[in-house]
């Protein structure tokens, strides 16, 4: 067969390649542009090689940081997928039950990052706030502001609260998505609760949960306003997650160069965890 | 293995049931034997499925009992009924390998493993599933997975019923065949009762022994493949059953005599009552001939699909399909026509008059 080859279609590629070139690519490109060369400002750089990055990977400031990092993003995953999926099972299929549970759901999903801070600061305040008094008054000694393992104790619920829901709407629209005869024929199998769950429901909802994992692992590996908000990092450093002290760096301190090292070093953790969890979720489908 | 009895079972999917429509089953009583092999034909819609899920313990009826062996197990779930039930489309389960799949009822009721082994490697050799028994299966075909949903019905050896709802929609032509003959092999080697829910007459024809004719919830006629084409008992199983289906042609009874298009015609008995609101005669296009006397027609068109001729035909009573012998001289414009007098039908308000 002979194809008529005309290479002008890639003209219609033009307005996205400029599109991402402003939104991604040039951006982008400055930070990568920082993170080589030390700049003494009015636009005077100087180049430093892979300074910047070495003293990044060296650092136990960011070591810290990124391990606080992953224990938040693991311990919220471990939290949030299960409970999801619990609630998705048990909301009703039909009814009026089902747009209340939808809103009911949606709510926090809806509330801006910096409000949900404020709230759960307050709300977690130990002398004026409802959870941190009612707290004291059963005669637990808590004070988020000032107990390391209080901060981590309301930044993980606030969070659970926050975007649990995401979960359950995932799973929800996966669960909804099974044909009725996989139930009856489990029920005639004589497949159990469990083994129903286990065989029908859990891989059937496998390319949401991928999703809602994957979307869990990036919003809460990239969380600031609400901690910043909630505890500004502290008491200390304890809750200074990698987004917060990068911007502590860069702001903070006006470390432009190692900032930018670390912004780059950051942003390669979160496509390379990405990447290799979504293969790794995907390696069974390709096969058949 | 039992014999399977409903009696006045009537289901509704609706709260409140104001009419005849709002009725998806309508007093069915059906009396079947232990090992038999039975169809329930009809189209899209006529309740089928329903009745089939009422049997199975899926669904529960609105009215009436379910009784296996005079035992009622209306109020029973699908594993106290101990049925198997094959649907529409495969049900698989995707994680487990073909093996796993076809072991999962028996593993679920708790039977060892070298029973499990044997049993699945029995029915895989009957589906010629072996080679593929270690495969994930989820990678195969439409009709290798259907053959895995019904590898599922069949491992259990034990069943009071095998019930198969239109099992081979998904199946190729080609592979429809042998399926169907299989799983009539398998009925005359294992003796239980099957129910075979099916829009398509063929299958259904093939099939089974009795054959079970629903429309709009109701069950029409019962009988074998040969009664329900010789003698329908409804003007429904008339055109339903049979390719083309029956002619049914208006008519009018005055002194128990048949008049149509202005000629009398003789049906299979003399009719006595006449007071319907609607009578018609029905003849099958097999059993209608061309002759010098009888009813004038006009003929419209003339199929040939090679072993017969489909002849269009046009009268005053209305339109008429005549079926002939391929190698039948086909008059060209106008003939006249009479009815094999044996299978003249006369129904009214649809029911055949006797």
């Amino acid at each position: 067969m002979n194809k008529t080859i005309n290479q002008k279609a890639w003209y219609f590629v033009i307005p996205v390649f400029v599109l991402v070139a402003f939104n991604a690519a040039i951006p982008l490109m400055t930070v990568v542009n920082y993170s080589f060369q030390e700049t003494f400002g009015n636009n005077v750089f100087a180049w430093e090689g892979t300074r910047w990055f070495k003293q990044i990977l060296l650092s136990e400031r960011f070591h810290a940081s990124l391990g606080r990092q992953f224990a938040f993003t693991f311990i919220i995953l471990l939290i949030q997928i299960p409970l999801g999926i619990a609630i998705a099972l048990t909301m009703p299929k039909k009814g009026w039950g089902v747009p209340v549970c939808l809103i009911l759901m949606s709510m926090p999903l809806l509330i801006p990052w910096n409000v949900v801070g404020a709230m759960w600061n307050i709300f977690a305040l130990p002398d004026i706030g409802f959870l941190g008094h009612s707290l004291n008054a059963m005669g637990f000694d808590y004070n988020f502001t000032q107990q390391p393992g209080d901060a981590w104790f309301t930044t993980i619920l606030m969070d659970v609260w926050h975007w649990t829901s995401l979960v359950v709407l995932l799973s929800y629209a996966g669960l909804n998505s099974i044909q009725p005869a996989y139930y009856q024929a489990a029920e005639i199998d004589g497949a159990s609760r469990w083994a129903t769950f286990r065989y029908i429901e859990l891989p059937k909802m496998k390319k949401v949960l991928t999703l809602a994992i994957l979307l869990r692992f990036m919003d809460s590996f990239m969380i600031y306003t609400e901690p910043f908000v909630l505890t500004g990092g502290g008491p200390g450093n304890t809750t200074a997650f990698l987004s917060i002290d990068l911007v502590k760096m860069a702001l903070g301190q006006f470390d432009l160069g190692p900032a930018a090292a670390m912004s780059l070093i950051y942003f390669f953790i979160v496509l390379l965890v990405c990447w290799v969890f979504y293969n790794l979720m995907m390696k069974n489908e390709a096969q058949s | 293995m039992a014999k399977i009895t409903l009696k006045d079972l009537s289901h509704s999917y609706l709260e409140q049931q104001n009419n005849n429509s709002d009725w998806a089953l309508r007093d069915v009583n059906i009396d079947w034997k232990d090992g038999g092999a039975y169809a329930l034909l009809g189209p899209s819609g006529c309740g089928k499925t329903t009745l089939l899920n009422i049997i199975s313990g899926l669904l529960n009826p609105t009215k009436g009992s379910v009784l296996f062996d005079d035992k009622d197990m209306t109020s029973l779930n699908p594993v106290e009924r101990d049925i198997a039930q094959i649907f529409q489309f495969p049900v698989i389960y995707d994680t487990m390998s073909v093996y796993d799949n076809l072991a999962f009822p028996l593993k679920n009721r708790g039977l060892s493993d070298s029973q499990i082994a044997s049993k699945v490697k029995e029915i895989a050799e009957m589906l010629e599933l072996t080679t593929t028994l270690n495969n994930r299966a989820s990678g195969l075909t439409a009709d290798g997975k259907q053959k895995i949903s019904l590898g599922r019905g069949l491992v259990r050896s034990d069943v009071n019923v095998i019930m198969f709802d239109e099992p081979l929609t998904v199946i190729d032509p080609h592979l429809k065949w042998v399926l169907r003959s299989k799983l009539k092999e398998l009925h005359q080697k294992i003796n239980r009762t099957m129910i075979y829910v099916t829009h398509d007459q063929t299958e259904a024809l093939t099939f089974a022994d009795q054959v079970v004719v629903m429309h709009e919830g109701q069950i029409v006629q019962t009988g074998t493949p040969v009664e329900l084409f010789e003698k329908p008992k409804h003007t429904f199983v008339g055109h339903f059953i049979g390719s083309p289906g029956m002619n049914i042609l208006p008519c009018e009874i005055k002194n128990g005599e048949i008049n149509f298009s202005g000629q009398k015609i003789q049906s299979h008995k003399a009719i006595k009552k006449s007071n319907f609101s609607k009578t018609q005669i029905g003849i099958r296009p097999e059993f209608i001939n061309f002759s010098k006397n009888g009813i004038p027609v006009k003929i419209k068109r003339v199929s040939n699909t090679g072993r017969h001729k489909i002849v269009d035909t046009e009268c005053n009573g209305g339109n008429i399909k005549i079926l002939s012998n391929a190698s039948t001289e086909i008059p060209s414009e106008s003939a006249h026509i009479t009815f094999n007098q044996k299978y003249t039908y006369v129904y009214g308000d649809n029911w055949i008059i006797e």
